[in-house]
């Protein structure tokens, strides 16, 4: 009997549709892999599976026995238990106490410690980690890799209840080891005869660990197999929806003065790090989670000290803060857009405009002068700003005072986009700008890249989807434990030697 | 027009309108007459003034838990300097400067120490306090007001029926809503409570967007301070206990948010508007005064729980 039958599940979230038909059946001892592009949908399934939300229309059978878990915990008791990207322990409580946490085993309304050890030692004994991961240890001072055990010793904690278990992207924080030891952790799971759905776009692992694989994309399942009959790249096109070469469209671009170089910068999470960037170029930096990309953009753009080495920017040299490396002209984008990158309390215009409202004081001569010392903001000017930028980068939206937080993460970004066009700046810090967004969007920002370096801007984007930076760039650079390799053409790389150069493996 | 039904103070708005309604309709002789009208604009002023402080500080993301002792060590100020012989101008602005000096101090713990601002106004509130004490020596002041207590004296308006004091918070009003719609500094205070990260990311300086709103807070409770002297006529330290929860309350019925980034000065002065009704409608039915707490108390939550059904919706 199939063990999860998947039937025709849709789900939106207001205007936006999240699921617009998915279709899937995994067996009893199998690891489905469940692939799809940042958007596809893989999140939303999976959390209506653990009971996180319910489907707006569908049927779910597990086991033959139709299944619509109320709440995480009716999906636990049935046998389906999420681990989610994010983890999810309680920092302040012990190793223990987090995998029993909400099953907690009692006598006579006491905690029973004995049956509570003993569940404990037999769920971390299940993944593996007996004697490796004390009990009593607090969840906080754990290793990620450590803490994922963890939360899949929680999910195991009654072993012979869970059929279904679901990991959301378990590898990308883990390093090469912890993901190794992963890898063998799910098989041996597998031979046990649970059911493991494995969400990833990483294909490469995909490829070494899943039995079959179903491919999401724009909330539908578009194709689904065995994964011995397929190829990476069959996979690729199907989660992209086209060839991949015609997503990156490349203008002619010069590469002018240098705009940005470093030399030997070491930051928090830096150890060294040169490079020079020139005017009409898009410098890719590709590297594995946790390599140090991020902070390197950070110290860059002096959200981060600079401990060592020196920074120059155009004329100017050594670190400053973002306040004045925004007047130099340089820009960030935030790799978290709800957290860091917007606003998203606030309107769309507000959001465009909030680097840079000086130009934006209404009245002229005297009485815009004054207006401009009093700080002044003319609300028909900020839309008319707002307007042009949101035509140029395909924005969908209603009205310029719309709340950001209503649109979607595609076009949230364009409004992260349209604020460094608003302030204009000469060199920009994109870090993963196409993170969690649909594929249109993704076109869409790809060909304003073009644009802006065709244009003379000097651009260095931090991705850890490689055919994004291969089809974007015209250098990459690889950084691997804080250390970034020289910029090479991006005709030199390909996406097999981006890889071994980010994971340590080769020079 | 749709837009403006959204907006976070029109429901409030209404249920100001409907409560006023509702009670010139139970008592039209005593309720509806002017002289009450103006009473109740006189006693909602000192809460208003307050309100548009603390309507920026919540908009920035912040909470302010001094007010009250603020508002306290203000009149003790202000009789002080009187009775030692200064003019009521003198007075007025030692009052106030008092109280702007304890925003800096607030506003420069909070960045600088990065301590959370619930926790420094609490401490601040029962230093305040005890300041208020200690310069009063536990008593209250008599001084000859000088003129100060005109401000919200009934009857004695330069522009009509309302006192001074009135027009002076409409004026505060108004200056404060634009300022925060329509300037630089307004969208920063935004931007800090909406996201403080992002406000960064955007080279805003939240720092001293900070230390200026919890001054500027301080100083509009200093305000509220000198026309609270102004009905006391006395310095008085035990006077406003618990009056920021009352600030707090009109803040939040007027659709602010708690964890910033959404608040209105017009939403706050109807709040306040709105409590002040509540309590001499109810007096004037002659509700009891726990009836009129419980019903205060009922308005709150369910301003809060409308608010959260209306973004729910959109």
């Amino acid at each position: 009997m199939t063990r999860l039958q998947v039937r025709g599940v849709t789900r939106s979230f207001g205007k936006t549709v999240a699921l617009s038909g998915i279709d899937f059946d995994a067996q009893a001892g199998q690891v489905l892999a469940v692939l799809g592009e940042n958007g596809a949908g893989k999140s939303t399934v999976m959390k209506i599976l653990a009971g996180a939300e319910a489907p707006d229309a569908g049927t779910i059978a597990l086991d033959g026995a139709p299944f619509a878990p109320a709440s995480p915990a009716a999906a636990r008791r049935a046998g389906v238990v999420l681990v989610s990207q994010e983890l999810s322990l309680c920092p302040h409580l012990s190793v223990a106490e987090n995998v029993v946490l909400g099953e907690e085993p009692t006598r006579g309304g006491r905690i029973d410690r004995t049956r509570m050890a003993t569940m404990v030692a037999d769920a971390l004994a299940q993944v593996g980690a007996s004697g490796r991961i004390d009990p009593g240890a607090r969840a906080d001072t754990l290793s990620i890799g450590a803490m994922q055990l963890v939360e899949i010793a929680r999910a195991l904690v009654h072993g012979e209840r869970t059929r279904v278990l679901i990991l959301d992207e378990p590898t990308s924080s883990l390093d090469r080891e912890d993901a190794g030891n992963l890898f063998r952790l799910v098989r041996s799971l597998a031979e046990r005869g649970l059911t493991i759905l494995y969400v990833s776009h990483f294909l490469e692992e995909v490829m070494q660990i899943a039995d079959r694989f179903t491919v999401l994309r724009d909330g539908a399942t578009v194709a689904s197999g065995a994964i011995a009959d397929t190829t990476t790249d069959a996979l690729v096109e199907s989660m992209a929806g086209r060839k991949v070469d015609t997503l990156f469209p490349r203008s002619a671009r010069t590469r002018g003065d240098v705009v940005l170089s470093l030399s030997d910068l070491a930051a928090p999470g830096v150890r060294r790090a040169s490079l020079a960037l020139h005017r009409g170029e898009v410098l890719g930096l590709a590297g594995l989670v946790g390599a140090g990309r991020t902070e390197l953009l950070r110290a860059i753009f002096g959200l981060a000290p600079v401990t060592a080495g020196t920074i120059r920017v155009a004329r100017v040299d050594g670190p400053a803060d973002p306040r004045h490396r925004l007047r130099q002209g340089v820009g960030m984008l935030s790799e978290d857009r709800k957290g860091e990158g917007l606003a998203t309390t606030m309107s769309i215009a507000d959001n465009v405009v909030l680097s840079r409202m000086e130009p934006l004081s209404p009245g002229t001569g005297w009485a815009g002068r004054l207006a401009s010392l009093l700080g002044l903001v003319s609300p028909s000017r900020k839309d008319e700003v707002t307007r042009a930028l949101a035509t140029e980068l395909g924005l969908k939206y209603e009205v310029p005072s719309q709340r950001v937080a209503d649109l979607s993460g595609g076009n949230q970004q364009k409004v992260a986009l349209a604020r460094l066009l608003h302030h204009d700046v000469d060199v920009i810090l994109l870090d993963e700008p196409t993170r969690g967004i649909d594929v249109a969007s993704k076109a869409q920002i790809y060909a304003l890249v073009d644009r802006l370096a065709a244009r003379g801007k000097a651009v260095l984007m931090v991705s850890s989807y490689m055919p994004e930076l291969l089809g974007v760039c015209d250098r990459v650079a690889v950084m691997c434990r804080g250390e970034l390799s020289p910029a090479r053409e991006t005709e030199a790389w390909t996406e097999a030697s981006l890889l071994a150069v980010a994971s340590g493996a080769a020079a | 027009m749709m837009a403006s039904l959204k907006k976070p103070w029109v429901a409030p708005l209404v249920a100001l309108l409907l409560v006023f309604a509702l009670f010139s309709v139970v008592s039209p002789d005593t309720f509806l007459r002017g002289a009450n009208v103006v009473t109740m604009a006189r006693q909602t002023v000192v809460v208003a003034i307050a309100a548009v402080g603390m309507t920026l500080v919540i908009v920035h993301g912040g909470i302010d838990l001094s007010v009250g002792s603020t508002v306290a060590l203000t009149t003790v100020v202000v009789a002080s300097v009187l009775k030692s012989g200064h003019g009521p101008w003198v007075a007025a602005a030692c009052g106030v400067g008092a109280a702007g000096a304890t925003g800096v101090v607030t506003g420069l713990l909070v960045t600088r120490l990065s301590l959370a601002p619930f926790i420094v106004t609490l401490a601040s509130m029962t230093i305040l306090r005890g300041v208020a004490k200690g310069i009063a020596k536990e008593q209250k002041i008599d001084a000859d007001p000088r003129g100060l207590d005109t401000l919200l004296a009934p009857g004695t308006g330069l522009f009509g029926a309302l006192p001074a004091g009135v027009w002076m918070a409409v004026a505060i009003a108004v200056l404060a809503s634009l300022t925060l719609s329509y300037t630089r500094f307004g969208r920063h205070v935004f931007a800090v409570g909406s996201n403080e990260a992002a406000a960064r990311l955007c080279g805003i300086d939240t720092g001293r967007v900070r230390v200026i709103v919890y001054t500027t807070s301080a100083l509009l409770a200093g305000v509220a301070g000198v026309l609270e002297f102004s009905t006391l006529t006395v310095g008085d330290p035990t006077d406003s206990v618990g009056l920021e929860l009352e600030v707090i309350a009109a803040v939040v019925i007027g659709g602010a948010s708690l964890a910033g980034g959404e608040g209105s000065v017009s939403g706050s002065l109807v709040g306040a508007l709105l409590m002040t009704v509540i309590k001499t409608g109810c007096t004037h039915v002659g509700l009891s005064n726990w009836v009129q707490e419980i019903v205060t108390g009922v308005i709150i939550a369910s301003a809060v729980a409308f608010d959260r059904v209306r973004r729910a919706r959109r």
